[in-house]
C-alpha cells in the first residue's frame, strides 16, 4: 500500500507526482492547468469570499468524507449570503502514512462535489506534516452576488416566516456514532446547496436571511438571528423534523437535535406570503424534501419553543460541547 | 383522570396549600423545562431539583486526585466529558490538558480496554464517577480485564448511591412534600428501597420515565398523594423499573462494591451513601479512600443550598454573573445534567 511520505512535501519529484497522479487529474480545468504561482481570472460584480478548514475525524464515514465535506462547506457559506458559488481553492496538509488510495478517493469525492455545485477548483497547495495518516483541508471560495440580492439577518420582520430544509442532526449523530463505534444506518447529509437557494431565488422568493446548520445547530443560530434582527422567534417542537433513528440517538446520549450540527441543511427567512411557495420549490429537490416551516419572527427578544405538552421553553445558545450525560 | 389536557388542567387548577415537589435527577429537571411543565402548573407547586447529578456531587480533592495521575508519565485519565470542566481545588482537567496531562474523554469507558491491551506500557485512570445507572458497567469492565488479563486499567472510584442520600436528606430536610424518584437508577435498584423511606417519612415517591406526560403523570400522582394525606411510593415508569430492580446490575454491585460513607461536595459526608471496591479486587483501585473536602467555598457558590433544593439557582449571587457554563464557579453549572447549568440554558 502506497502512503504519504515526508518526500511528498518535498517540491521534488515526488511532489509532482503526487500533484499530477491526483490532484490535477480530478480537478482538471483550464484555470488550474496552467500550474502557476496564483490562479488568474476575470470576475466583475459583488463578490461573497469565504474559507473555512475541515479537521473531521473520521475522515470516511457514511454519506461523505472529509473532502466533499471541504468542498461543500465553503460552497454554502457563499450560498447562505444569496451568493453563486464560482471559484474554490483548496489547501491540503496531509500527514505521513496517509494510504495514497484513501487521499485519491476523498479527492475524486470532491470533485464530484464540486460539479454538482458547479463551481472551479482553481488552486491549491500540498504540505506534508508528521503524523499518523490523517489530512486537513482547507477551502476558500468566491462567489458573485447577483445586484438585486440583499440578505442580512437584520431584513427579518415580524411574521417572517422560518424553514428548515431538512432533518436536523443527521452529520452530528453520524459522526459521533462512527467516533463511539455504534453500528447505525445513520448518514451524513453533506451536500452543497447552492443549486436549491438559487431555485428558491429564480422561483422569485423573497428570501430575507439564509444560514446553514453547521456547528451549533438551529438553536444557536436562531438565537444570532434573534439577536441581529432585534426580534424574537417562536418555533414549534413538534414541527422540528428529526430523522427518527437521530432521535432515538439523542434520546440515549442525552443530546438534543437542535443543538447538533448539520452540513447540508439551512434555515431560511422568507416573507409570510411566499412560504407556501417556497415549500413547494423546496419539495421539488432532493435535498429539500422534508422541508418544514417551523415558526415565525414575533415581536421581542429571544428564542422560545412551545414544547409539545403546550408549554414554553426558553432556547439558548449552545455553551460548549454537547457533551452526552453520564446517567 | 386519563388525557394529558386533564393532567394538565388539575396541576394547573391546584388551589390548596403550597407544595413543595424535589426532581432528584437532573435528567428529570431537563425534562421539566425541555416540556415547559413549569409553565403548565400552579404557582402554589413548587418544583425542586435534588443531588440527582454525579458531576455536581463530586468533591475537589477527587478531581486534583485525577489531575495527579493525569500528570504521570505513561498514565491516562480517562472520563466522562463533563467532568471535564468541574473544578478542583486549583485547575480543572481540561486546563490541566492544556499544560500537557494526559486526559481523554469517552462515551463508553468499556472501550479502554481495547487500548490497554495496545499499549501495555500505558496506564489507564478511569475516573469512576456516578450512580448505580454506571456502577455495574464498571463492574462488568473489572470482570472483563480479569478475564482478559489485562492490568493496566485501574479505577479511581467516586461513587454515589441515592437511597442513603434521600433518606440523609429527608431527615434534615423537612420542608419538601413529595419526590419524583430518579427513572435511571429505579432501573437498577427497583421500587422496593422505597417504601422503606416512606414509611420512615411519610412522604409519597413516584418513580417516572423522562417524557413530559411521565412527569405531568408523576406530579397528579404526588399532589394528589399530598393532598389525600397517602405516602406511597409508586412506580409508573413499569415498562423498564421491576419491583426489585435488575438483578444481573444489582449482582455486580454486590460481587465487586460496598456500602461506605461519602463525602458529598457542598453538602457533607453522608453515612453509608458511597461505593467502594471491595478488598480483594483492590488491584484495580487508584483511590480507595473516601474523598473529603476541608476547604469552605470562599467564591460565595452556593451549590450545596441549591442540591438539596434550599435554594434555587437565581439565589446564588455568582449564578449568570461570574458563573456561566462557559466558565462555571459551582459543580452544578458544569453538567447538562446540573441544576444551575439548566437553569442557565431555560430561564
Amino acid at each position: 500500500m502506497e502512503t504519504i511520505t515526508m518526500s511528498h512535501g518535498s517540491g521534488g519529484k515526488s511532489s509532482d507526482q503526487l500533484i499530477s497522479h491526483i490532484f490535477a487529474k480530478h480537478f482538471s480545468n483550464p484555470i488550474l492547468n496552467k500550474m502557476e504561482d496564483a490562479a488568474v481570472f476575470e470576475i466583475c460584480g459583488k463578490v461573497a469570499y469565504s474559507t473555512d478548514s475541515f479537521v473531521v475525524d473520521p475522515i470516511f464515514f457514511p454519506g461523505g468524507n472529509i473532502g466533499k465535506l471541504a468542498l461543500c462547506g465553503t460552497v454554502n457559506d457563499l450560498a447562505m449570503m444569496g451568493a453563486i458559488p464560482k471559484y474554490v481553492t483548496a489547501g491540503f496538509i496531509l500527514e505521513e502514512g496517509l494510504p495514497l488510495d484513501q487521499l485519491e478517493e476523498l479527492v475524486m469525492a470532491m470533485a464530484d462535489a464540486a460539479r454538482e455545485a458547479n463551481v472551479t477548483i482553481v488552486a491549491g497547495d500540498t504540505k506534508v506534516v508528521e503524523g499518523k495518516g490523517g489530512l486537513y483541508i482547507n477551502t476558500s471560495g468566491i462567489g458573485l452576488i447577483p445586484e438585486d440580492r440583499n440578505i442580512s439577518p437584520t431584513h427579518c420582520a415580524v411574521g417572517d416566516a422560518i424553514i428548515v430544509s431538512g432533518n436536523m442532526g443527521d452529520h452530528h449523530g453520524c459522526i459521533l456514532s462512527q467516533r463511539m463505534g455504534i453500528e447505525n444506518g445513520i448518514k451524513s447529509d453533506c451536500t452543497p446547496l447552492n443549486n436549491l437557494v438559487e431555485k428558491l431565488f429564480k422561483g422569485g422568493i423573497r428570501v430575507k436571511a439564509m444560514r446553514d446548520i453547521t456547528r451549533g445547530g438551529l438553536g444557536t443560530i436562531l438565537n444570532e438571528m434573534a439577536h441581529s434582527s432585534n426580534n424574537s422567534i417562536e418555533i414549534f417542537d413538534e414541527k422540528i423534523p428529526v430523522h427518527p433513528e437521530v432521535a432515538a440517538f439523542c434520546d440515549i446520549l442525552g443530546l438534543d437535535p437542535i443543538y447538533m450540527a448539520n452540513e447540508g441543511k439551512f434555515v431560511l427567512f422568507v416573507h409570510p406570503d411566499d412560504e407556501e411557495k417556497a415549500l413547494n420549490i423546496m419539495h421539488g429537490d432532493k435535498d429539500g424534501k422534508e422541508a418544514k416551516t417551523i415558526g415565525s419572527v414575533k415581536e421581542g427578544a429571544g428564542v422560545y419553543a412551545i414544547t409539545k405538552l403546550g408549554g414554553k421553553r426558553m432556547i439558548d445558545l449552545l455553551f460548549g460541547e454537547g457533551l452526552p450525560r453520564i446517567c | 383522570m386519563n388525557t394529558t389536557q386533564e393532567l394538565i388542567e388539575y396541576l394547573k387548577n391546584y388551589d390548596g396549600p403550597p407544595i413543595k415537589i424535589m426532581e432528584v435527577c437532573g435528567t428529570h429537571t431537563a425534562s421539566i423545562f425541555k416540556n415547559g411543565i413549569r409553565s403548565l402548573i400552579s404557582d402554589k407547586i413548587k418544583l425542586i431539583s435534588g443531588p440527582g447529578c454525579p458531576v455536581c456531587v463530586t468533591p475537589k480533592s477527587y478531581i486534583d486526585q485525577c489531575i495527579e495521575y493525569a500528570k504521570l508519565d505513561n498514565h491516562c485519565l480517562i472520563t466522562f466529558g463533563d467532568m471535564l470542566k468541574v473544578t478542583g481545588s486549583q485547575e480543572n482537567l481540561l486546563e490541566a490538558k492544556a499544560q500537557g496531562a494526559h486526559v481523554e474523554m469517552v462515551y463508553a469507558p468499556h472501550s479502554v480496554l481495547e487500548k490497554a491491551q495496545k499499549n501495555p506500557e500505558m496506564t489507564y485512570v478511569i475516573a469512576g464517577v456516578g450512580f448505580e445507572t454506571t456502577v455495574p458497567s464498571y463492574g462488568l469492565i473489572i470482570e472483563e480485564a480479569r478475564k482478559r488479563k489485562i492490568n493496566n486499567v485501574k479505577f479511581l472510584f467516586c461513587l454515589k448511591t441515592v437511597i442513603p442520600a434521600l433518606d440523609w436528606l429527608c431527615s434534615v430536610e423537612e420542608g419538601i412534600d413529595g419526590f419524583i424518584a430518579p427513572g435511571h437508577v429505579s432501573v437498577i435498584i427497583g421500587r422496593k428501597p422505597y417504601d422503606a423511606l416512606t414509611e420512615k417519612y411519610k412522604k409519597p415517591f413516584v418513580i417516572a420515565g423522562f417524557e413530559g406526560e411521565h412527569i405531568l403523570m408523576a406530579l397528579y400522582d404526588l399532589v394528589h398523594q399530598i393532598e389525600k394525606g397517602l405516602h406511597r411510593a409508586d412506580n409508573l415508569y413499569k415498562n423498564v423499573v421491576k419491583e426489585t430492580g435488575n438483578k444481573k446490575a444489582l449482582d455486580l454491585i454486590s460481587e465487586y462494591f460496598e456500602l461506605k460513607d461519602s463525602f458529598w461536595r457542598g453538602v457533607g459526608t453522608i453515612p453509608g451513601s458511597g461505593l467502594y471496591i471491595k478488598e480483594k479486587y483492590k488491584d484495580f483501585d487508584l483511590g480507595n479512600k473516601p474523598f473529603e473536602d476541608h476547604t469552605v467555598e470562599s467564591s460565595g457558590c452556593r451549590c450545596g443550598e441549591i442540591i438539596l433544593g434550599r435554594i434555587e439557582p437565581t439565589e446564588c449571587p455568582l449564578f449568570k454573573t461570574v458563573c456561566t457554563p462557559l466558565e462555571p464557579y459551582g459543580a452544578c453549572m458544569v453538567s447538562p445534567e446540573g441544576t444551575c447549568g439548566i437553569w442557565y440554558r431555560n430561564v
